[in-house]
Order: structure tokens, then sequence, then C-alpha cells
């Protein structure tokens, strides 16, 4: 394989665009960063995306995307996995370069959840659980996230507070970024008031459903110019798991995300102690705890305690969610994994900031689909 | 739920069939052709007893499209060791814990949709023999 490098990165504010559709989102955001690397045009489009065909009636994203970004005639086609789509969009650009097939390939997620009502985003969500043996008995997405969340609190006698910390860090850290969709800060006593939605699970505890694009240009070393400051792709590994929760031995184990951390580690020959930062998949924070887990930064069991001392926060061991996380900078889930590693680049460019972390050199993202049926994660280095 | 897909399901729905393996005898629902333990492609139908315990549960307060709310909704380990993710009924939400006993029964799914038929298949409810003690 080829050393891979990220050479252009953009991304669209997360928010509910009302005046924009997938096609203004994902262009818009391959638009930035194609202009942040300085050329034109690519070899290859891979477009993350969950819901184009359940929510919008749109699939093709590929030669949709291509055209609308004045791609034409590049090879493109989309890449789903559920809320890991971003995360394996990148993953595959990366693949292509490094494998010699591409030079020049952009990856971008995109989603656009505003055009249906919740009814249908909760149909839409849903689909990436098992469709025979949980959507169709009435297990919404936020529900199979809360049966982890009672089980979790059941093994390690944690309380429903105890999860606050993931919430305020997220929010406090998306108040310093202008394209984060809530820049309010929260406190632990408006976690604890927050209103359930599916208990034990509160409307603090879940990202918002929003819209937004986010896209990064990689290439080979033989396409890297001066003026480029490339981040490297230290490695970029994916792993599945049982798609329906009732099949994990293990449930509080999520198996995708450790052995596609464990891969991603080994590949890139750092381990959880390189890392300066962790962008994790923070969609509810029973998954920030079991992301944590996952990938040998608090052993099993033991998130909630590491993060009451403040170790995932701003100047802690391992700085999580820099820039507001799926919680507060917002979820657009198709797009989650590629604004993870956007905003990643940012700070191992020391680009990001108010929310720069210092010194950063070497950055870990984890994307993860269908409540850990799917996992992609990325070391990137400056 | 379309028309071919639910007659596919009614096996397991309407009697919670699952595999054995006739080579390690490991036990799984849903149902597959090869053994998740042994890679046996050796298997036939057993249909399991429906007695279990609620191992993790949690309150749906916004339904999907198709199901009326609130319900409840559980991780139901089996007797037989095996876990089948379904709706709790017959049960006052604040009774509901970790190591309940409960039993399947066969309950409507869904709303009839625009095709015009139920779907029908397990729910859980709190096992008999802890009711009557109650």
């Amino acid at each position: 394989m080829r050393d891979v490098f990220i050479i252009g990165a953009g991304q669209t504010p997360v928010g509910e665009h009302w005046g924009l559709g997938l096609r203004e989102l994902g262009a818009a955001a391959i638009r930035a960063a194609l202009d942040d690397a300085g050329i034109e045009t690519v070899d290859a489009l891979f477009a993350g995306n969950m819901l184009g065909g359940a929510v919008n009636g749109q699939e093709n994203l590929g030669a949709l995307l291509a055209d609308a970004a004045g791609l034409l005639p590049a090879e493109a086609c989309k890449v789903e996995a559920a809320c890991a789509s971003g995360g394996a969009a990148v993953r595959l650009a990366a693949q292509s370069v490094g494998a010699g097939i591409h030079d020049v390939a952009v990856a971008v997620g995109v989603e656009k959840m505003t055009d249906a009502v919740s009814e249908q985003i909760t149909v839409g969500l849903a689909t990436a659980s098992d469709g025979d043996y949980e959507a169709s008995h009435g297990l919404s997405f936020i529900a199979l996230s809360a049966l982890l969340m009672r089980r979790y609190m059941h093994e390690t006698g944690a309380a429903r507070e105890d999860f606050a910390p993931f919430a305020v860090n997220a929010h406090r850290n998306a108040a310093s970024n202008r394209n984060a969709m809530f820049r309010e800060p929260i406190s632990g006593e408006d976690f604890a008031r927050s209103p359930q939605v599916a208990a034990p699970i509160g409307v603090l505890d879940a990202a918002p459903v929003c819209d937004g694009a986010a896209a990064v240009v990689v290439c080979a070393r033989e396409a890297l110019l001066p003026a480029h400051r490339a981040v490297r792709i230290a490695a970029a590994a994916a792993a599945t798991d049982t798609i329906g929760l009732a099949g994990r031995a293990d449930l509080l184990t999520l198996g995708a995300a450790r052995r596609s951390a464990e891969k991603a580690f080994r590949a890139s020959g750092f381990s959880p102690r390189d890392c300066d930062l962790f962008e994790a998949h923070d969609a509810f924070t029973i998954i920030t705890a079991l992301s944590l887990e996952a990938c040998g930064f608090a052993p099993r069991g033991e998130a909630l305690k590491r993060a009451a001392h403040g170790c995932f926060a701003r100047g802690g061991c391992i700085p999580l969610s820099s820039c507001g996380g799926l919680k507060a900078r917002g979820h657009p889930v198709g797009a989650s994994g590629a604004y993870q590693v956007v905003e990643a680049t940012a700070q191992l460019r020391g680009e990001a900031g108010p929310n720069q972390v210092a010194g950063a050199r070497v950055a870990l993202t984890q994307s993860i689909g269908g409540h850990g049926s799917i996992a992609v994660t990325h070391v990137l280095e400056a | 739920m379309d028309l071919p897909r639910y007659h596919r399901l009614t096996a397991p729905y309407y009697r919670l069939e699952g595999r054995r393996c006739k080579r390690c005898g490991a036990l799984c629902f849903p149902p597959r052709e090869d053994c998740g333990s042994c890679r046996a492609r050796d298997m036939e139908i057993h249909r399991f007893s429906g007695r279990g315990t609620v191992y993790s549960f949690a309150e749906v307060a916004q339904p999907p499209q198709g199901f009326a709310g609130p319900y409840m909704v559980a991780l139901v380990e089996l007797a037989e060791g095996v876990r089948v993710t379904a709706q709790l009924t017959d049960v006052d939400p604040d009774d509901v814990e970790i190591g309940m006993a409960v039993e399947m029964v066969t309950r409507r799914l869904q709303e009839k949709g625009p095709q015009g038929y139920i779907v029908y298949g397990y729910k859980f409810r709190p096992a008999m023999a802890r009711r009557q003690a109650s």
C-alpha cells in the first residue's frame, strides 16, 4: 500500500438547511475540499450517505454529486454503511489511492434529514438495524441504544446522570465551532432535567436530526505539492458484528469497534496512548462510553468513571469530540464519519482555532453504524 | 410489511422457530442455515419454549410509523440461553426489571397497513406463575 495523504478538507455548517438538498450540500462540501487542496478535478468520488433512498427518494449519489460538483466523468459511487457511511467513504477513497488505482480521490459524507417528518426519519434510521427481527417489532434506533444503556447501568451500577460529562463536553466544544448546530453550553443539571425520549435515554443523551456534508481530498505522495498542508492517513480499518443486538455474546463489547480499532492501531504502529485526540461516534452517550472502551481508552465498564475525572475533556488525557462531536456539532448520519476526519485534519494542521488541542500530532476517529454492527476507524498523523 | 416478506417470516414470528445445529447442538434465533458456533451447514428446525427472562429493556415513547406507542421493548434471554428482541405486553412499565420472568404470546405487531392485513408475531408478557403470585 502507498502512503495516502489528506490535502483538502471542506464542510457545510450542520443544521436545518431548508433551502439546500442533497446535491447542493454535497457539492458545497466537495467544492470546499477541492478549493482547500487547490485542485479542480479528481480521479474518483466516493459518496457516503445513509438515507438518500429511504428518506429523500434519491439514490445513485455517485452520479448526482459528480455532476453537481463538476467532476464528470470521474468514477463515482455511493457508499452505505448506516451511520458509518461517511467513515466508510473516506476509507474507500484512501484504499483506492493506497492501492494505486487512483492518484487523487475525494470522499464526501452527505445527509439531508429535514425533508421528512420525524416518524419517517425514525423508520429510516431503523433500516440500520435488523429489519425482520428488530425494526419490524417496533424497535426504534433510540430504543436499541436504550437497551444497551439499561444493561450498562445494570452491570456497572451507573446512574443516568453519570453519562452527563460526555454531553456537557460536546456542547462546550461546539460553542466555539462556527459550523456546529448547538452552540449553547449545557450543565449537568440541564442534562439531568432533560426529558426522556426512550427511557433511560434522554434528549441530551442523543445527537440531533440535521443536515450537512463534509469532504476530504486524498492523494498519493506523488501528487503532493509544497502548498499542501498534508495530513497522513496512518491507518484506515473497518470491521463488522452481528446485525441484531440479540446475537451478541457480550452485549456491552462493541466487537466491530474493537476489532477495527485494533486493526488501525496495528497498521499505524500507534497505540491509544499515542493519540492526542479522539473523535468518537457520540450519537448517544452510551455509544460514546462503549466506543471509548472498545478503542482501549478505558477498561470495560470504566468509561464513566474516567469521564467523571475529566479524562475526556479539553486538557484531559484524551480530549473527546473536540469540535462538538455528533452530539453538539450535529449528526447528519451518513456525513458524520467525514466530519470527524475533516475536524481531525484541522486539529493536526493546527487550524482548529479556539477548539485547537495544543500540539496535536496523532488523532483517532471512529464511525459506528447500526449499534456497533459496523465500524470504521482512522488514525491520522500530522 | 409487504405480504411476501410477512409470509416467509411466519414460522419464527408465530412459533418462535429457530435452528439447532445437528453437529454441535448450538441453538440460534433467528433461523440461519449455517451454525454460528461450528460453521456446519446441517441445521434442523428448533422451536423455542418461549420462556425466559428480561435481559434489558426500554420504553419507546416516539414510535416509528405503523406503531402506536408508548410501549415497552426488551432483550429477552430465553431459557435455552438464546436472546431475542421483542415488545413486552400486558405489563405496567414500572414493574419491568432485569431478570423478570416472561413468556411468549402471539399479538398484533403492526397496525393494519395500506395493504389491508395485520401483522402478528411474538411479544412477551410476565410469566403466568409470577403473575398469580403477585
